[in-house]
C-alpha cells in the first residue's frame, strides 16, 4: 500500500520539500507523476517530523506546488541486474537508453552498496598488462586497483583508456571473464560516442556495460551514475566470477554535481565550495574496488579526472589521490612535444606495484630498473634547468649524458604510439638499453649483479647512436673494463 | 518500550523532541535495528544524535534506546591479533557471520566468550585491593601477558577467589567486599568510556628513545618513548609505508594500528604481512603483539572520529598493565575531517576551511594522552603517538597540520620531490625536527657513544650547507666551486644516498640497529675528514673521487650485514689507506 501526496511545500533547485509526510526511510526512493503523466524520481534526503525533503533526479524544471503527484516506494534505491546488462547501454539512473527493453532481473541490489569488509578482502597482486611501457615499467597497474588518470582538457586521456582497454583485452584474453563497465559522468556527446565507436573497433562492445550520464543531463542523476555502474560491477565480479575494468569519467564534474546539490541543500561549504564530505563521498565510490575472498572475480578502476587548470592541488584531484592507489598523470609539455602516451613519469606512482611486479609476477629486474628510470629522469630534469640558465654547452660531461638519456627516454620509451602493444619483457630490455647510455657509476640503485648481467654500454651508444664526449667516454669505459 | 522517538533525520546525525531522558555523550542504540549512538547537544526541545552506522532506510518515529553510559568500549583478553572497526566491532567475526560486506546494527560479540583463558590468580583472600590493581594474569598470546585489574569505583576486600584453572570471560575470578558490605564480582573485561583518559599515578619524564630502525628517525630526528610525533605528508609521500616500518621494527611492546578513513587494501595488507612477518627479538609473528582498528574511508564517517578514541583507550589499557604501547594512527586528517562533517551537519559556526573551533582542543586532547607514566599500581608504562597528517594539496600551512606541530614534539615532515625520486623514507631533513634530544642524551651517551650526538650534530651540518650550495649549483652548475666546497657536496651525497635512505624491503636495510646507525656516521665523517686532509694539502678531489671510495662508503648499508659491525673498522682503514695510496 503506498500513499499518494498531492502537491508540493516548496520547490528548491532540485530539491522539493513536501509536509505531512508519514512513515517514509530516509534515502527511500520517490516517485513523482507531473500533470502531464511524466514520470521523475528522487530521493529522499532529509527528514523532519512529518516534513520530508526530495532531491529528485531529473530535475524540478516544470514542477510547481499544485501538479505533482508523490509515492514514496518504501525501499532505497535499487539497481535490478542480471548477466544480460553485459552489452547494454543504460542511463546515469540505470534506465536502459538503447530501445531494447527493461532488463531481465536476476538480482536487485541497492545502488549505494555496503562498505566492504577489510578481513573479506584480498590484497591485490597480479598485474595487468596494459602493452604501454611507461605504465607497465613505472606505474604498474594491478588487478582491484583503483588508478586513475590526472589529466587536463586538450589531453589525450580517452585515447590512452582505450588503448589500455584494448590490450588488457587482448592480455586477459585466456580467461573469458573479462568485461568493462563503462560510467560516463558530464562528459559531452562525441566522447562518448567515441568511447562507444572504440569498444566497437575493438571488438569487446559485448562486454561492456555503459552508464552514461552526458552534460546537460540532469546533475543529480550525475550523482548516481558512478554508483550504478559499480554496483553492477560488484554484480558481475563477485557474483559471476569476473575481472571487471571499470572507467569513469569524469570525476570533476561528478565533484562538481556533487557541489551544487550541496549548495543547494544550504549546506556549509569546505575548500573551493565542495562540500566537507567531499573525501567521503569519493571514498564511498573508489573504495569500491578490489578482490574478496572466496570468489573468482575483482573490480579494477580506471577513473579519469580533469584537473581544473591543470592544478594537481585543487580539491578534486587532491582528495582522490588520498584515496586512490596512487595516479597515472598526463603532462602537457609532453603532449606538445608530440610524444604519445604523454605520461609525466615523476609524479605518477602506483602503490600496488611494489608487490605485483618482480620475481613470479614480472622479472627480477623490474623494480630497480623503475626506480632507476625514476632516478635518471629527475636528474635529467635538474640538467635541462641547469641548462636553460647557463646553456647546453657549459654543462658538465656527466650532465651531458642525461641530456641525451632524456631525449632518447621520450622518444623511444615513452613516446609508444597508440597501437603498439609491448610486452613487459621488451619494456624492460628498452629500459636496461637506455640506462647503458649512462656510465655505469650512475646506475646507484642496481647491485652489482644486476650490472653484470644487463648493462652493456657499448651496445646501448651504438644502438641509439648517440654522440658520446670523450670524458665521459673515457670514464664509462675504464669503469666497465674493471666491472668484467 | 522506548517513548523517545526520532523526529529528523540528516545522514549521520538524528534527533529527538522533548525529551529529557539523555545524558550529553551517552551511548543510544537507534530505531529498530539498534545503530550506535552517541548523544552530542542536549537543548529543552531537542536532543542531537550522532549515529556511528549508516542510517539508510531509517523512518522517524522509530524508537532511541538510552543506555545510560557513556560510548565504551569493552578491555580484555583477546583484543590482542584482532582486528576491529572504529566502534570496537570485531571484524573477522563478521566477516565469517555475514560475508564480504560490513552490515549495518545487530549484535555481535565483542570478545569472544566462550574461549577458555588459562588464568593465574594473584589475588589473596583478605586482601586489600582498589582501582587498578593486578589480581590475575592469563597469557593472551604468546607475547603478551594479559594482567586483569580492578575496574573504576571498586575498593575493598577480597572475600572469595577461584583456583587457577582455565576460565572464559564471563566467569567471576573473585569477589570484593566494599566498605559498605556490597559484594563486586570480577571478571576479566571491564567497560571504559572512550573519550575519557585512564588515571595514572603520575607522569614521568621521557628519557627513552623509541627505536625503530630507520636511520633517519633514530640518529636525526628521535622520539621519546612517551613522545607524540606527526608525520605530514601529501599523497603518495610514503606516509603509511613509513608507519607499516614503524609498527614491523619499532621497541614497543604493544603496537595499536589505527587505520581512521584510509584504505581498506592497506589494512589488508597489514594483516596479511603482519600474519607472516616475524618480530626479530621473539621470534614470534607480528600479529602477536598488534592489535588493529579499521575503519576503512567507505565506513560511516562518525564511527571514524571514534576510532581514534577507541585505539588509545586501549593503548591506556595495557599501559596501565606495564606495557610500552606505541600507537600509529593513519591519519589524523580524516579524523579531523570528520570532525568537520559532523560540525556541518550540526550547522555550527566554522573556523579555519570550515574546520570547527574546537579542532586545536581536540587535537591536543588526543596527543595528551600519550606519556611515559607510573601507573596507578605501580608499574612504568609508556604510550607513544605516531600520527600522521594528510594535508590538502600537500600544503603544511592549513589548520590541521599547523594545530598538530603545536602538540607533538617530533615532526617528520615527507616531502613530495624526494618522492618522485623514490628517495625513503622521503623525511625532509631541512624541515623536520625532534625537540626530545635534550631528554634523551644520558640515554645515547650511556647505551651508545658519548660521540653519538656530537656524530649527528656534524651531520645535520653537513646536510645544511650542502642544502645551501645546492641552491648555487643550480644556478650555475657544480665545476666552478672551490674542491673544499664540492667535497660537502659529494658528501651530502653519500649522507642521503649512503645513510638517510633505507630499503624497506632490503631484508638489513629494512631494520638497522643502532649501533650500526653510529658505526654508518663514523665511517661517512671519517671519510669527510680525510678527504678534507687531503686536500688542505693542496691536491685535487677528483683524485679522491676517481678511487670509488664514495662509492663503496654508499654501498656499505648493504655490503655490511647487521651483525658485522666490526667490519666497519675495515673500511676506516682502507679509506685512509686508499687515500694515502693515491699518487
Amino acid at each position: 500500500m503506498n500513499l499518494q501526496y498531492m502537491g508540493l511545500k516548496e520547490v528548491n533547485g532540485s530539491l522539493i520539500f513536501l509536509d505531512g509526510v508519514k512513515d517514509v526511510s530516509f534515502e527511500e526512493i520517490v516517485e513523482i507523476i507531473l500533470d502531464d503523466g511524466t514520470l521523475r524520481r528522487g530521493r529522499v534526503v532529509q527528514i523532519q517530523g512529518e516534513r520530508v525533503v526530495v532531491q529528485v533526479f531529473e530535475g524540478s524544471n516544470n514542477i510547481s506546488l499544485t501538479n505533482t503527484k508523490t509515492r514514496f516506494l518504501g525501499h532505497p534505491m535499487k539497481l535490478p541486474l542480471s548477466k544480460e546488462i553485459l552489452g547494454r547501454i543504460f542511463d546515469g539512473s540505470g534506465l536502459p537508453i538503447d530501445g531494447l527493453g527493461d532488463v531481465y532481473v536476476d538480482e536487485s541490489l541497492d545502488i549505494n552498496g555496503l562498505p566492504l569488509n577489510p578481513v573479506s578482502r584480498v590484497y591485490p597482486r597480479n598485474y595487468i598488462n596494459t602493452g604501454v611501457s611507461s605504465i607497465d615499467a613505472l606505474v604498474t597497474l594491478i588487478r582491484g586497483q583503483k588508478l586513475p588518470i590526472f589529466t587536463g582538457s586538450g589531453l589525450p586521456h580517452n585515447e590512452l583508456a582505450v588503448q589500455i582497454v584494448k590490450h588488457a583485452k587482448i592480455a586477459e584474453s585466456e580467461a573469458k571473464d573479462f568485461c568493462i563497465v563503462f560510467a560516463a559522468m558530464g562528459v559531452k556527446n562525441e566522447v562518448a560516442d567515441y568511447f562507444i565507436h572504440s569498444f566497437e573497433e575493438a571488438d569487446v562492445k559485448e562486454k561492456v556495460v555503459m552508464y552514461v550520464n552526458l552534460s546537460n543531463d540532469p546533475i543529480i542523476e550525475r550523482l548516481l551514475t558512478p554508483r550504478c555502474a559499480l554496483t553492477a560491477a560488484e554484480y558481475l565480479a563477485y557474483k559471476h566470477g569476473m575481472h571487471v575494468l571499470v572507467i569513469m569519467t569524469d570525476i570533476t564534474s561528478y565533484c562538481e554535481a556533487l557541489r551544487e546539490f550541496s549548495s543547494s541543500k544550504g549546506e556549509i561549504p569546505g575548500r573551493k565550495g565542495y562540500p566537507g564530505y567531499l573525501y567521503s563521498d569519493l571514498a564511498s565510490i573508489f573504495e569500491r574496488a578490489g578482490i574478496v575472498k572466496n570468489t573468482k572475480g575483482s573490480v579494477t578502476q580506471i577513473p579519469i579526472l580533469s584537473m581544473p587548470n591543470d592544478d594537481i592541488t585543487h580539491p578534486v584531484p587532491d582528495l582522490t589521490g588520498y584515496i586512490t592507489e596512487g595516479q597515472i598523470v598526463l603532462d602537457r609539455e609532453l603532449h606538445q612535444k608530440g610524444i604519445f602516451p604523454p605520461v609525466g613519469v615523476l609524479p605518477s606512482l602506483s602503490r600496488l606495484m611494489k608487490d605485483g611486479i618482480g620475481d613470479g609476477y614480472t622479472r627480477k629486474d623490474h623494480s630497480a630498473v623503475a626506480n632507476q628510470l625514476f632516478v635518471a629522469y629527475s636528474k635529467v630534469r635538474d640538467a635541462r634547468n641547469l641548462a636553460s640558465v647557463i646553456g647546453e654547452d657549459e654543462l658538465s660531461p656527466i650532465d651531458h649524458s642525461y641530456i641525451d638519456f632524456g631525449n632518447l627516454f621520450e622518444k623511444h620509451f615513452l613516446n609508444q604510439g597508440p597501437n603498439v602493444n609491448r610486452s613487459i619483457i621488451e619494456t624492460l630490455d628498452l629500459g636496461w638499453r637506455l640506462l647503458s647510455t649512462l656510465p655505469m657509476t650512475e646506475l646507484d640503485r642496481m647491485d652489482s649483479e644486476l650490472l653484470k648481467e644487463h648493462y652493456d654500454y657499448q651496445d646501448a651508444i651504438t644502438y641509439f647512436k648517440v654522440i658520446v664526449k670523450s670524458t665521459v667516454k673515457a670514464l664509462a669505459s675504464t669503469r666497465a673494463v674493471k666491472n668484467d | 518500550m522506548s517513548n523517545n522517538l526520532i523526529y529528523s533525520i540528516n545522514g549521520p546525525v538524528v534527533t529527538v523532541k522533548n525529551s529529557t531522558d539523555f545524558h550529553m555523550l551517552e551511548m543510544v542504540y537507534v530505531g529498530n535495528n539498534r545503530l550506535l549512538g552517541e548523544v552530542i547537544a542536549i537543548t529543552k526541545s531537542e536532543t542531537v544524535i550522532q549515529v556511528y552506522e549508516s542510517t539508510t532506510g531509517l523512518r522517524p518515529n522509530e524508537p532511541v534506546f538510552t543506555t545510560g553510559e557513556p560510548v565504551s568500549i569493552l578491555l580484555g583478553p583477546g583484543m590482542m591479533s584482532n582486528i576491529f572497526d572504529g566502534i570496537e566491532r570485531p571484524l573477522q567475526k563478521i566477516a565469517d557471520e555475514n560475508g564480504i560486506f560490513v552490515p549495518i546494527g545487530g549484535n555481535i560479540k565483542i570478545l569472544d566468550d566462550e574461549k577458555l583463558w588459562d588464568v593465574t590468580v594473584l589475588a589473596k583472600l583478605g586482601q586489600k585491593v582498589q582501582y587498578g590493581d593486578i589480581v590475575a594474569s592469563t597469557q593472551e598470546t604468546s607475547l603478551i601477558e594479559h594482567r586483569i585489574m580492578i575496574p573504576k569505583g571498586i575498593q575493598g576486600e577480597v572475600v572469595e577467589v577461584v583456583k587457577n584453572g582455565k576460565y572464559t570471560i564471563k566467569d567471576v575470578l573473585l569477589k570484593v567486599k566494599d566498605t559498605h558490605g556490597e559484594i563486586h564480582s570480577i571478571t576479566m573485561v571491564q567497560r571504559w568510556p572512550i573519550k575519557t583518559e585512564r588515571p595514572v599515578n603520575k607522569r614521568l619524564t621521557l628519557n627513552e628513545p623509541l627505536i625503530s630502525g630507520q636511520r633517519i628517525i633514530d640518529s636525526m630526528f628521535p622520539i621519546a618513548k612517551g613522545g607524540a610525533a606527526a608525520v605530514p605528508g601529501g599523497f603518495g609521500t610514503g606516509k603509511t609505508m613509513l608507519q607499516h616500518q614503524f609498527a614491523k621494527w619499532c621497541d614497543a611492546d604493544i603496537i595499536i594500528y589505527i587505520g581512521c578513513g584510509e584504505r581498506g587494501n592497506e589494512m589488508t595488507q597489514v594483516l596479511e604481512e603482519f600474519t607472516e612477518l616475524i618480530d626479530p627479538k621473539s621470534r614470534r609473528p607480528l600479529t602477536d603483539r598488534t592489535i588493529l582498528i579499521a575503519n576503512t574511508s567507505n565506513m560511516p564517517v562518525a564511527a571514524r572520529e571514534a576510532s581514534i578514541y577507541t585505539g588509545v583507550t586501549m593503548a591506556e589499557y595495557y599501559r596501565d598493565m606495564g606495557y610500552h604501547v606505541a600507537i600509529m594512527a593513519d591519519s589524523t586528517s580524516r579524523w579531523a575531517e570528520a570532525l568537520r562533517e559532523i560540525s556541518g551537519r550540526l550547522e555550527e559556526m566554522p573556523a579555519e576551511e570550515g574546520f570547527p573551533a574546537y579542532l586545536p582542543s581536540r587535537i591536543s586532547q588526543f596527543y595528551e594522552r600519550a606519556g611515559y607514566v607510573e601507573t596507578v599500581n605501580g608499574k612504568r608504562g609508556s604510550i607513544t603517538i605516531i600520527g600522521a597528517v594528510s594535508p590538502q594539496g600537500a600544503d603544511f600551512s592549513e589548520p590541521v597540520t599547523q594545530n598538530t606541530k603545536r602538540f607533538v614534539r617530533c615532526f617528520w615532515a615527507l616531502d613530495k620531490q624526494l618522492a618522485y625520486v623514490r628517495h625513503y623514507a622521503a623525511i625532509n631533513w631541512n624541515i623536520s625536527y625532534s625537540e626530545y634530544i635534550p631528554e634523551l642524551t644520558d640515554w645515547f651517551n650511556k647505551n651508545i657513544d658519548v660521540q653519538f650526538l656530537p656524530y649527528r650534530q656534524k651531520i645535520i651540518a653537513l646536510l645544511a650547507e650542502e642544502n645551501k650550495l645546492m641552491e648555487i649549483v643550480k644556478l650555475i652548475g657544480s665545476d666552478i666551486l672551490p674542491d673544499d666546497q664540492k667535497l660537502v657536496i659529494e658528501i651530502g651525497k653519500v649522507i642521503r644516498n649512503g645513510f638517510l635512505q633505507q630499503n624497506a624491503f632490503h631484508k638489513d636495510d629494512t631494520f638497522v640497529p643502532l649501533n650500526k646507525q653510529f658505526k654508518m656516521m663514523q665511517v661517512i665523517l671519517h671519510l669527510y675528514q680525510a678527504s678534507k686532509d687531503y686536500l688542505v694539502q693542496g691536491k685535487s678531489l677528483s683524485l679522491v673521487l676517481k678511487t670509488e671510495i664514495f662509492e663503496k662508503v654508499i654501498r656499505m648499508k648493504y655490503d655490511i650485514n647487521n651483525e658485522d659491525i666490526d667490519k666497519f673498522d675495515d673500511y676506516i682503514s682502507l679509506i685512509d689507506h686508499t687515500i694515502r695510496k693515491i699518487k
